[in-house]
């Protein structure tokens, strides 16, 4: 028999966590990361239904299937925590982060960084003579694409808001 | 409290802990908490005691618990009372001890102004404890603790803290009783799943060489699942061992009992764990202690894990088939899948399993020579197992606790265990001066049984000052100091694995136990030398009150058998009555702690 056949590879999972929306939630939800040495790529917190004081918690984090396991068993034995769903293994799921990136340019830098933000279908929100503030939605590998080819054109500054996700389908959590 | 008058925070506190069926509180009192302690003055439904020291009140509480099974409650004030209170707080979490921890805090209007004596408790807290509540309105007094009671014994018992303005607690607080509708969020799962019990018992029905791994999680389910464990080992005829913290849920005395396996344990159990072929674990949590090295952990072995929560399972040891629920309702699950299989388990090859343990059992690890001529040194070991004798023959119910280190491993190796929840011990963090106060608490819960604490000199300092507490409450446990003049096992480690360079750990400077008892109220006695030890014990449990029994030790011994650090269960270092005694520590073990 021995050791039950393992998935050793790190691979990104999305968990969603509903929670009781009190303070200190999500110091509980951090500190259990920090404290027992998970990573998280992206976190994103806000409450999703007034009345029922419920809050959404969305977590892009990497390990292991047993770390991972254990990420999940760890923040659902949390009191306030109503729920734990693991977008990644439930199935197709969306996952769409925004971005505002700031390029400071000029002259033909300018006009390339204007012609790929079309391509991306990014947004123009803030226009200067010598620099522009582009709005991209996207999933996240879309962001990081974007941000690497502006990157020789003038990048200056990202500000990024963490994932919100969502099953596909009429499936919820 | 009139009753047309709506009831203060303090009154409506401690109106919810009456319905809460608590009966002592373990504190020390202070600014914050002044309402509190104004109320408790006022009736006499709660008896409260005075500790010496907030981490002494958590402790107590812990003993109480441990001792009892139920919900251990303490009451400090803020800022260093809170702090103060820590260590208890993140001992209790690591053993899944059930308390609720009332701390006082500045009136709200200050929170956050560094006012004198705030601190952030439920920031600091957080992860020392289970959960904390910070309680900002009059209106939630009840609820948040009839909520902090439920979440400290639900699924895996744990420390809560309930941090409680001062405002709050002099303002009104209307009250309300206990509800009966389900939590909000927390509701562990404590029956098990059919489909995995079943599959635990396809696998044990084949098994060749079975064992039963049992730990702490069997205690905390009560007495019964501790009768329903011994019941499956009868009826399996499996051998079984105990964690540290799982002493006592099966009877020491039953010859299915291998002893406590791990860093410190017996030959046989280690042996048998290792070479496994079916490995059924109840209520235990592969603590390193327990594994030594992971990658060498029982090799061959399926394993069944079994705990109340599922972040314990899958964490160290990856394992083969999972069963979430409370111990007890397990192994009664189990014991009715059992016997509806017509098929009965492998005789003959438990038969040779038992036949290969007895052979490693042979081996007697535990042993050791006492010499017994007048004069001769007293040996660690032989002095716990005369202790044990001589209470044994007293026919008393016996409670025991420890403090850390040599003298607690030598209490679980020669103590011997017959029923739950008489032992009482630091194991997760691993406290030095969890003893005394630990006592403190058993003795409160059972005034009339004999509470022990075996302590070392070291230890036995870290909390000296609840002798105060002993005397003051007329409380008789018996402290039995090891004393070899050493902080033991930091001493043992140097000399194995840092070439017998003794930093640090000579115990200089001792105070003369038997005065120390004396200026407390105590009774002091002594045994330098193994003649005078039987007499020592003998009278140290004539009195009727609290005494402090110094026995001189062999400074030299170790505790042995030893699975030294990043070695695996079949590489134990025997004691230094066993010719092949093996084991050499690598440079990773030697990281290790």
């Amino acid at each position: 028999m021995g050791l039950p056949m393992r998935d050793m590879r790190n691979r990104a999972h999305t968990i969603s966590v509903l929670v009781d929306n009190e303070s200190g939630v999500l110091a509980r939800v951090i500190g259990l990361f920090s404290g027992r040495g998970y990573n998280i790529d992206s976190l994103t917190v806000a409450q999703v239904d007034r009345d029922s004081q419920l809050s959404r918690i969305n977590i892009v984090t990497s390990g292991t299937e047993m770390v991972i396991e254990q990420i999940k068993a760890q923040l659902d034995r949390l009191v306030p925590v109503h729920r734990v769903t693991d977008l990644t293994v439930q199935g197709p799921h969306v996952a769409r982060e925004m971005a505002l990136v700031k390029v400071v340019s000029t002259g033909e830098n300018r006009v390339e960084a204007l012609r790929i933000a079309e391509a991306f279908r990014a947004r123009v929100v803030d226009t200067n003579v010598g620099s522009f503030v582009f709005e991209l939605t996207g999933a996240i590998d879309k962001i990081d694409a974007f941000i690497e080819l502006m990157r020789p054109l003038g990048l200056a500054e990202v500000s990024r808001t963490g994932i919100a996700a969502i099953m596909r389908g009429a499936a919820t959590i | 409290m009139t009753p047309d008058k709506e009831p203060s925070g303090a009154e409506c506190l401690l109106r919810a802990l009456k319905d809460q069926g608590v009966d002592v509180i373990f504190g020390y009192p202070g600014g914050a908490v002044l309402p509190i302690y104004d109320a408790l003055f006022q009736q006499n439904a709660i008896r409260h005691i005075l500790v010496r020291h907030e981490q002494a009140a958590v402790h107590a509480a812990e003993g109480y618990a441990r001792s009892t099974g139920r919900v251990g409650v303490v009451l400090v004030t803020s800022g260093p009372g809170a702090t103060n209170a820590v260590t208890g707080l993140v001992d209790a979490l690591m053993d899944s001890i059930p308390i609720v921890c009332l701390t006082g805090q500045v009136p709200t209007h200050l929170i956050g102004n560094d006012a004198f004596q705030e601190a952030d408790t439920t920031g600091i807290t957080r992860p020392a404890t289970k959960h904390n509540y910070l309680v900002k309105r009059g209106v939630d007094v009840a609820r948040v603790v009839h909520d902090a009671f439920y979440v400290a014994r639900s699924g895996r018992p744990g420390p809560v803290v309930v941090d409680l303005p001062k405002d709050i607690l002099i303002g009104p607080a209307p009250y309300a009783p206990p509800s009966q509708a389900p939590h909000r969020s927390y509701r562990p799962v404590t029956e098990p799943d059919p489909a995995a019990i079943a599959r635990a018992i396809d696998a044990l029905v084949t098994a060749r060489r079975p064992i039963v791994y049992a730990g702490g999680g069997v205690i905390n389910a009560g007495p019964e699942a501790a009768a329903l464990l011994t019941e499956f080992v009868h009826l399996t005829g499996f051998p079984c061992t105990n964690t540290l913290m799982g002493l006592g849920s099966f009877p020491a005395s039953d010859p299915a009992f291998l002893g406590m396996l791990g860093m410190h344990g017996t030959y046989e159990a280690n042996l048998a764990m290792h070479g496994c072929d079916v490995m059924f674990n109840i209520g235990a949590r592969f603590d390193d202690r327990v594994t030594g090295r992971l990658n060498a952990f029982s090799p061959d072995s399926i394993k069944i894990h079994a705990d109340i929560d599922p972040s314990n399972i899958n964490k160290n040891v990856p394992v083969d088939i999972k069963i979430v629920g409370d111990a007890g309702r397990v192994l009664r699950a189990m014991l009715a899948e059992w016997r509806r299989r017509a098929d009965a388990p492998n005789h003959a090859a438990l038969t040779a399993w038992w036949r290969q343990i007895d052979a490693w059992r042979g081996k007697d690890s535990l042993r050791f020579t006492q010499k017994m001529a007048a004069g001769s040194v007293i040996k660690p070991q032989y002095a716990v197992q005369r202790l044990y004798e001589i209470c044994r023959a007293t026919g008393r119910d016996t409670f025991i606790t420890t403090e850390v280190g040599q003298h607690q491993m030598w209490a679980a190796q020669y103590f011997k265990f017959e029923k739950p929840n008489r032992w009482m011990t630091s194991g997760g963090l691993g406290t030095m001066g969890y003893g005394l106060p630990a006592g403190m608490g058993v003795q409160v819960a059972h005034p009339d049984a004999l509470v022990i604490d075996i302590a070392g000199e070291a230890s036995i300092l870290m909390n000296i000052q609840e002798m105060g507490t002993l005397a003051q409450y007329r409380l008789p446990v018996k402290i039995f100091i090891l004393n070899n003049q050493y902080m033991g096992m930091v001493r043992q480690w140097q000399e194995l694995l840092h070439g017998g360079r003794y930093s640090e750990s000579y115990s200089a400077a001792l105070p003369d136990f038997v005065k120390l008892a004396d200026s407390f109220h105590a009774t002091g006695l002594r045994a330098k030398t193994v003649d005078e030890l039987d007499d020592v014990i003998h009278r140290m449990l004539a009195v009727d009150g609290p005494v402090i029994a110094d026995i001189a030790v062999d400074p030299r011994e170790n505790c042995f058998p030893m699975i030294p650090s990043g070695a695996a269960h079949n590489e134990m270092i025997l004691g230094p009555e066993h010719a092949d005694r093996a084991a050499e520590v690598t440079d990773e073990g030697l990281m290790l702690v």
